[in-house]
């Protein structure tokens, strides 16, 4: 134990002696969550639409001032035929047209029905969908007034189920508030995955790792010495993070903060084990940051970060439940928006507590003193 | 260059072997790195390590110090087994590697207080004989300075220091004066018959050939074996040499292997 204090001395003076890692430790949360989750918006607005209107009656002038009026559609164009405006979507200035055709407000009033055109393109699959379904819904909802205006005669409307929906643990939808938690958990990974597997083997590169290696140190006490600086980073990070959520986002977590605290512990040490690890592995620097960024990208893509891991094929449910980082990521989420309690995230606990052990045990296991 | 510290030979029979090495070999594929070296080193000697580039000294003075396992054979350093008490030996040995490695980012205090909490020195006892040290070795104003920044003879002073902090039974040095001014050489030299006069046991590897005549006993190895293990004033006699490094060419030349 005494041994231990000196190893851990002296791996925080050079820690921080870094001044890199010392503006990072504060700069990283502070910029990339200031900006980040602002720039990944995922909410569709400003869909570019083009009108075909053939009819220019009082009823198609309605439609089109109803559908600017939803603030979902900019109307890039009106094209006096249907050829000019798919012209529009070809070059990319519109997304969706919507064509009128010429009878459109004789045959609303005579036979009740008429048709409309909406053409999409579908490059980027989520824009296009969510936005013929913004488009939809106006001219549903425009469908209904008529039928009420038509002559002030009361019409037979049929029967339309209204439904209410409400909002439960982000109530205005905000969609800062799913992301921002999962960037706060994409900055943990960064720092404790990145600065951990780069470590070890840089004294493996200059040289110093020799002269641990002919000490009488054993190998839990040199990785519990790596591990425990990283971990302070990871949670000063963590602590910034969440200052910067609050300041900027107005997110204060509705769960315990000690209970969060808690398991960014837990997970921390899960990570810091996988960085080790890596370190353990690599022979130089080089091939620990490739080795660690392409687990990273994995944990990053596959954690339910930007998509619902429920929506991903079983196969990569699968692979998603094997990466801590998805646990982690979804406890978050809840204790930060739900308020959840202890036993609801006690699994999560207990999976990267596993995590934890296991991947520290590889990396001592790895760690050779004797080649 | 003379050795400014009359060193008296320690009697072969009086103490157990400080080294003992039978048929040690290592072999990478089918490449003989070491091939079956037999020796034994006596307790406060000082025992010199002699070959060309790629003749396999460092890969057997790596195997003595427990950092790598041997491939066949037996050896014991300060009674210990190479192959199952690793651990145990490193207590006992100091070693100063052919690269400089101690912190370049920690001061030359910073570096010995480390190290010596890592040998277990207690607390009190780091202070003093820091203290001491860096008295001894000139560092007053450099203390407090990263080590990065000293030039490279006092960092191989330094370093030597470091192997020495903990009281090490034997201290293993390889190429300790490579590139290193003939001033701080020949100071180096002194520090190493300081430490022998105190007992430690000195198992040194060079290839500076005035630097063999320093030693109680010179090996020298070709192509990862021992070719000839003697005195200096011996080798010399028997190869019919004015100097070490006729001895040396004489039998170095036969190499099959350049740097490995």
């Amino acid at each position: 134990m005494k041994r231990l204090r000196f190893i851990l001395q002296k791996e925080f003076r050079q820690m921080f002696r870094d001044r890199t890692i010392l503006a990072m430790m504060f700069m990283l949360p502070l910029i990339q969550l200031g900006i980040l989750p602002l720039a990944m918006n995922l909410d569709v607005k400003h869909i570019n639409l083009a009108i075909v209107d053939n009819d220019h009656s009082t009823y198609t002038q309605k439609l089109i001032s109803k559908i600017g009026a939803s603030g979902y559609f900019i109307i890039v164009t009106t094209a006096p035929a249907y050829k000019q405006a798919l012209f529009t979507l070809e070059n990319g200035t519109a997304d969706i047209i919507l064509e009128i055709p010429a009878s459109f407000e004789r045959n609303l009033i005579r036979e009740g029905s008429q048709p409309l055109n909406v053409t999409v393109d579908a490059i980027n699959g989520i824009k296009s969908g969510i936005g013929a379904a913004y488009l939809l819904t106006v001219i549903r909802d425009f469908n209904q007034d008529i039928r009420l205006l038509n002559n002030g005669q009361p019409v037979i409307a049929p029967a339309v189920i209204d439904t209410a929906t409400s909002a439960w643990f982000n109530p205005y939808e905000k969609f800062t508030w799913y992301i921002v938690p999962g960037v706060l958990v994409l900055l943990l990974t960064l720092v404790g995955g990145f600065l951990s597997a780069l470590n070890i083997v840089r004294e493996k590169e200059i040289g110093t790792i020799e002269q641990i290696n002919v000490t009488p140190v054993k190998k839990w006490q040199f990785i519990l010495g790596k591990l425990v600086p990283f971990w302070v980073v990871g949670m000063i990070v963590l602590t910034v993070g969440l200052l910067v959520a609050r300041l900027f986002y107005g997110i204060i977590p509705v769960g315990s903060l000690f209970l969060l605290y808690l398991l960014a512990a837990v997970y921390l040490i899960a990570l810091l084990g996988f960085g080790l690890l890596v370190s353990t592995i690599s022979n130089n620097q080089l091939q620990a940051m490739f080795i660690a960024f392409f687990f990273i990208m994995i944990f990053v893509l596959m954690s339910g970060l930007f998509t619902s891991v429920d929506s991903m094929p079983a196969w990569a449910r699968t692979i998603a439940a094997g990466l801590p980082i998805t646990h982690f990521m979804k406890a978050v989420r809840m204790i930060i928006l739900k308020g959840s309690s202890f036993k609801d995230v006690l699994p999560v606990f207990i999976i990267e507590g596993l995590f934890a052990i296991g991947l520290n045990a590889l990396a001592i296991w790895n760690y050779r003193k004797t080649q | 260059m003379d050795p400014v510290i009359n060193h008296q030979l320690p009697s072969p029979a009086t103490a157990d072997a400080a080294i003992e090495c039978r048929e040690l070999s290592k072999k990478f594929g089918d490449f003989m790195a070491v091939d079956r070296i037999s020796f034994h080193v006596q307790p406060g000697e000082i025992f010199g390590f002699l070959g060309a580039n790629g003749a396999g000294k460092t890969t057997a003075m790596r195997m003595l110090c427990g950092l790598s396992y041997p491939s066949s054979g037996h050896a014991t350093v300060a009674g210990f087994d190479v192959y199952r008490e690793q651990e145990k030996i490193k207590q006992h040995i100091g070693y100063m590697s052919q690269k400089f490695s101690l912190y370049d980012d920690l001061t030359p205090l910073e570096n010995i207080r480390f190290f010596g909490g890592v040998y277990g020195v207690a607390e009190r006892v780091i202070k003093e004989r820091s203290r001491e040290l860096v008295q001894s070795l000139g560092l007053e104003k450099e203390a407090n300075k990263l080590v990065g920044a000293l030039p490279l003879g006092w960092k191989q002073k330094l370093a030597f220091a470091v192997a020495l902090f903990h009281r090490p039974r034997i201290v293993f040095l390889d190429e300790p004066t490579g590139g290193v001014d003939p001033v701080t050489r020949r100071q180096f030299w002194d520090m190493i018959y300081e430490a022998a006069e105190k007992g430690v046991t000195i198992f040194v590897t060079t290839h500076y050939m005035d630097e063999a005549e320093y030693c109680d006993r010179v090996t020298i190895m070709v192509d990862g074996k021992i070719e000839a293990l003697d005195t200096p004033v011996h080798l010399k006699h028997r190869f019919h040499c004015d100097n070490m490094d006729e001895v040396f060419y004489r039998l170095a030349r036969t190499a099959q292997r350049s740097d490995a």
